[in-house]
């Protein structure tokens, strides 16, 4: 394969949408047998591009070519016809079917023209055991299984279709660290079987592991393209961004205030989930949640928020016993609590709605006088909000769908922080979005802390925990494992507590996202 | 989890429906003057088939997420044509039949092709085309009348070997080689993958259009089997607006005690059966406890309700609130 011409060309690729140009004079060359890593901020059109690849839609100009022939896909189905396969950020998989018909589905195995399950089982197994997903029950239905699990799933069935191309994008934003490995391990075998592998992701570790060839878009177009390992995170960050690289993390304050906590909880045990929890947060402090991704961090997280029934144990707030059995009674001014969903594009967002909606919905009872929403109020605090974070929106009008990731993030934080809540959780915010962005939030989070709220922040990046916490609980199958405090917090600590090992054992060899 | 429990979990919805429909028949049978007997069941078996067939019609368009209102409509406009046509020799008989089925399907096409291609809200499109087949069928009779080849109707309406109920086994015929060959194909799944994410569907490269439109098309075809039944009962043709505005909204009681869920991708028309059985039964059950006939309608109501709130029961469990909303 090596040194013949590449697999696939695209040249001169432009799209609008609207007014707005996605993509811009953009060209990429793919070769077989290589992994090749697109690196952008969001919003640079690394979606437009694969959406383009994967025949969901259409450019304006230019051309595409495959094995040296021009090509044109009309439909997501024709693309794969021609062996482009695609995981895609968002998950493509259909909720109420089984894994295994979600595995087989674009081209399930038939008999007498009715689909074949006996075979379809033993494809889905063999493709979920190829995908390294042999943990998942092919006859589970998708919507039960965790995010983590989908991916996989997701995966698997890219790999059913035996494609040329394979895209992967954010492939593995929503895994576990020891899901990672094993995509990676797969991901290389793929590479030496022959396919072309397009790699996109915002974890500069991950590729500097994987990728052969990288290239580099910014707004819309392909602005450097090099061989993987020739240029340093810096410089790459700075293509992406087209500014100086700086140190992301804002400063820690180096003594903590002496002060009363301001949430606490008590022996908190929830169903089988969550077991004997107890911690403080002080006003002004920044607690982090370790451990390997489905600890019980979410379920830790939503206990707070009042979305569990059934909670043993005690939550004070400000020294006062509290019973929280709903978001509308944690979000009370007594209380004064705002959870960021996990998922912001169910939990987080009405999408079809415009921004302003969105950020006015969570303060509604505050901005309401008799019933009635008071549309100067409304304005001013949107204004106030839009202002602090920077959000990037042409129109408040537009619907939230519009806006990029990262800015749809901003709105999810924004419309709580309406609220001025004293009490933030956050629940993994910087899950695939941009540089950028993510750097603009930690230092947010700072700030809030400065001005006197306890925050607590779940994150599946180490680096982030690292780089923004106090202080950091691990944890591991529903209980606190650890206590990391200040300089205890290292990337060395967290794995291994996070894997339930003591210290100065031996160490497997795991990864870690940055 | 094993996987006969994978299995259990997917017929959940099937088997409460069909546990519902035993509970009720049985108490119905058990005060029935004459009892358990082959008479009994045929009666039953008869009404309940009419509704089990309009409710296996409004499953099929229920798992890709619409809903069709117009299938009360195409039952009537079927049994008005079919009043015409399904008369005379065997041969013309079996053609007058044949056209009546036809004319279902492209009633369900025309749903269908509305939906897809035009991009309209089934609610507001099968409101719409009901309407419009409602006028087609009052233009056929304007008053009831016409007749039905009695030989034919009095075979499918009777009893096999003195025992089953044909009807029966007409609706077992229709479960065989509609149901479960669509269920299983390509363009079946296609339909429910549609119904529970069409997004997710469309990038997967599924056919989801042609599911789509198979789905609606079979829905008509299906009605129109109604449609025919209907006419075997009555041997006349009737456009009785009341009552196929009465068949659509039963048809979604049916469904939804059959474990079908209204948002789409979940279901089968067999609990759709069970569910149309236990519906019937309801409106049999105050006839043998002799209720004053004014209170039907009430009593009928609180029954349903209660019988729908069954599939409900696992709310109570829930301990993480978000559930309640997926």
């Amino acid at each position: 394969m090596e040194g013949a011409g590449p697999l696939f060309q695209m040249e001169g690729i432009s799209k609008s949408y609207g007014g707005v140009r996605a993509l811009q004079d953009a060209s990429l060359s793919i070769r077989a047998g290589t992994i090749h890593a697109i690196l952008g901020e969001n919003g640079a059109g690394k979606s437009t591009l694969i959406k383009v690849m994967a025949g969901v839609v259409s450019p304006d100009q230019g051309q595409m070519m495959l094995g040296g022939n021009p090509v044109q896909f009309a439909s997501p189905a024709a693309a794969m016809e021609a062996g482009i396969a695609c995981v895609v950020q968002e998950l493509s998989l259909i909720p109420e079917l089984s894994v295994a018909d979600n595995v087989v589905i674009s081209n399930p195995p038939q008999r007498f023209g009715l689909i074949d399950r006996t075979a379809q089982r033993r494809i889905a197994e063999q493709s979920l055991l190829r995908a390294g997903a042999g943990d998942v029950h092919p006859m589970a239905l998708v919507k039960d299984l965790p995010l983590s699990r989908r991916q996989m799933v997701e995966i698997a069935k890219a790999l059913t279709r035996k494609p040329r191309i394979l895209i992967l994008d954010e492939a593995t934003s929503a895994l576990t660290a020891s899901d990672v490995s094993k995509v990676f391990e797969v991901l290389k075998r793929l590479r030496s079987e022959g396919l072309a592998l397009l790699y996109i992701s915002h974890r500069m570790n991950e590729i500097a592991e994987l990728a052969d060839e990288c290239t580099v878009f910014r707004n819309g177009r392909n602005v450097a393209s090099f061989p993987a390992g020739t240029k340093s995170d810096g410089e790459v960050v700075q293509l992406m961004i087209g500014r100086e690289y700086q140190n992301v993390y804002p400063e820690k304050p180096t003594a903590q205030a002496d002060a009363k906590p301001l949430l606490e909880v008590q022996n908190l045990s929830w169903a089988n989930r969550l077991h004997d929890i107890s911690f403080g947060v002080k006003p002004g402090e920044i607690l982090g949640l370790g451990g390997l991704d489905g600890q019980g961090q979410r379920e830790l997280l939503l206990a707070l928020f009042g979305v569990l029934r059934g909670l043993e144990g005690e939550v004070k707030i400000e020294g006062k016993a509290t019973k929280l059995d709903s978001p509308a009674s944690a979000r009370k001014k007594n209380v004064g609590m705002a959870l960021i969903p996990e998922d912001r594009k169910t939990e987080g967002l009405m999408l079809p709605m415009s921004v302003r909606d969105n950020l006015s919905f969570a303060s509604l009872d505050m901005l309401t006088v008799r019933g009635i929403v008071d549309k100067t109020k409304e304005a001013q605090s949107i204004d106030e909000m839009v202002k602090l974070l920077a959000i990037k929106t042409g129109a408040l009008d537009s619907p939230v769908s519009s806006l990029s990731g990262g800015n749809q993030q901003k709105v999810v934080i924004a419309k709580w922080l309406m609220r001025h809540p004293r009490i933030i959780l956050l629940n993994d915010p910087t899950r695939g979005i941009d540089v950028g962005t993510k750097q603009e939030i930690y230092l947010l989070m700072r700030r809030l802390a400065d001005q006197g709220a306890a925050i607590v922040f779940y994150s599946t990046d180490y680096a982030e925990l690292i780089g923004c916490c106090d202080r950091v609980l691990v944890m591991y199958n529903g209980a606190v494992e650890t206590e990391l405090l200040g300089d205890e917090i290292t990337e060395h600590a967290l794995i291994s507590s996070a894997l339930h090992i003591r210290p100065k054992e031996n160490q497997p060899r795991e990864r870690v996202s940055r | 989890m094993k996987d006969w429990q994978y299995r259990l979990a997917e017929h959940r919805g099937t088997l409460i429906a069909l546990a519902i429909f035993i509970v009720m028949f049985a108490i119905y049978t058990a005060n029935h003057p004459a009892g358990f007997t082959a008479n009994v069941v045929q009666t039953a078996a008869n009404k309940g088939a009419l509704l089990a067939f309009v409710a296996i019609a409004q499953t099929l368009v229920v798992i890709t997420a619409g809903i069709d209102l117009s299938v009360g409509m195409i039952l009537l406009l079927t049994n008005c044509l079919a009043s015409w046509v399904v008369v005379g020799s065997p041969m013309e008989t079996a053609f007058g039949a044949v056209l009546v089925l036809l004319a279902g399907a492209a009633c369900g096409a025309l749903n269908g092709a509305i939906v897809i291609y035009g991009r309209l809200q089934p609610i507001v499109a099968t409101i719409a085309t009901g309407a419009v087949f409602y006028g087609v069928a009052l233009l056929l009779r304007p008053f009831p009348g016409g007749s039905v080849n009695e030989d034919l109707a009095d075979a499918l309406t009777g009893k096999i070997f003195g025992v089953v109920p044909a009807s029966l086994i007409v609706l077992l015929a229709v479960i065989l080689l509609v149901w479960i060959p669509f269920s299983h194909s390509v363009y079946g799944r296609a339909a429910y993958a549609a119904g529970s994410s069409e997004p997710a569907a469309y990038i997967s490269g599924m056919p989801i259009r042609r599911g789509k439109f198979l789905a609606y098309t079979l829905a008509g075809l299906v009605a129109a089997i109604g449609g025919l039944f209907l006419t075997f009962f009555s041997y006349t043709g009737e456009a009785a607006y009341a009552s196929g505005n009465a068949y659509t909204l039963f048809s979604i009681a049916a469904v939804v005690l059959g474990g079908v869920s209204l948002f789409g991708g979940k279901g089968s028309a067999v609990g759709a059966v069970f569910g149309a059985l236990a519906f019937r039964t309801i409106g049999d059950l105050l006839f043998v406890f002799d209720l004053d006939p004014l209170w039907q309608p009430l009593f009928q109501g609180l029954i349903l309700l209660a019988a729908v709130s069954l599939g409900a029961f696992a709310l109570f469990r829930v301990k993480n609130r978000l559930e309640w909303f997926l």
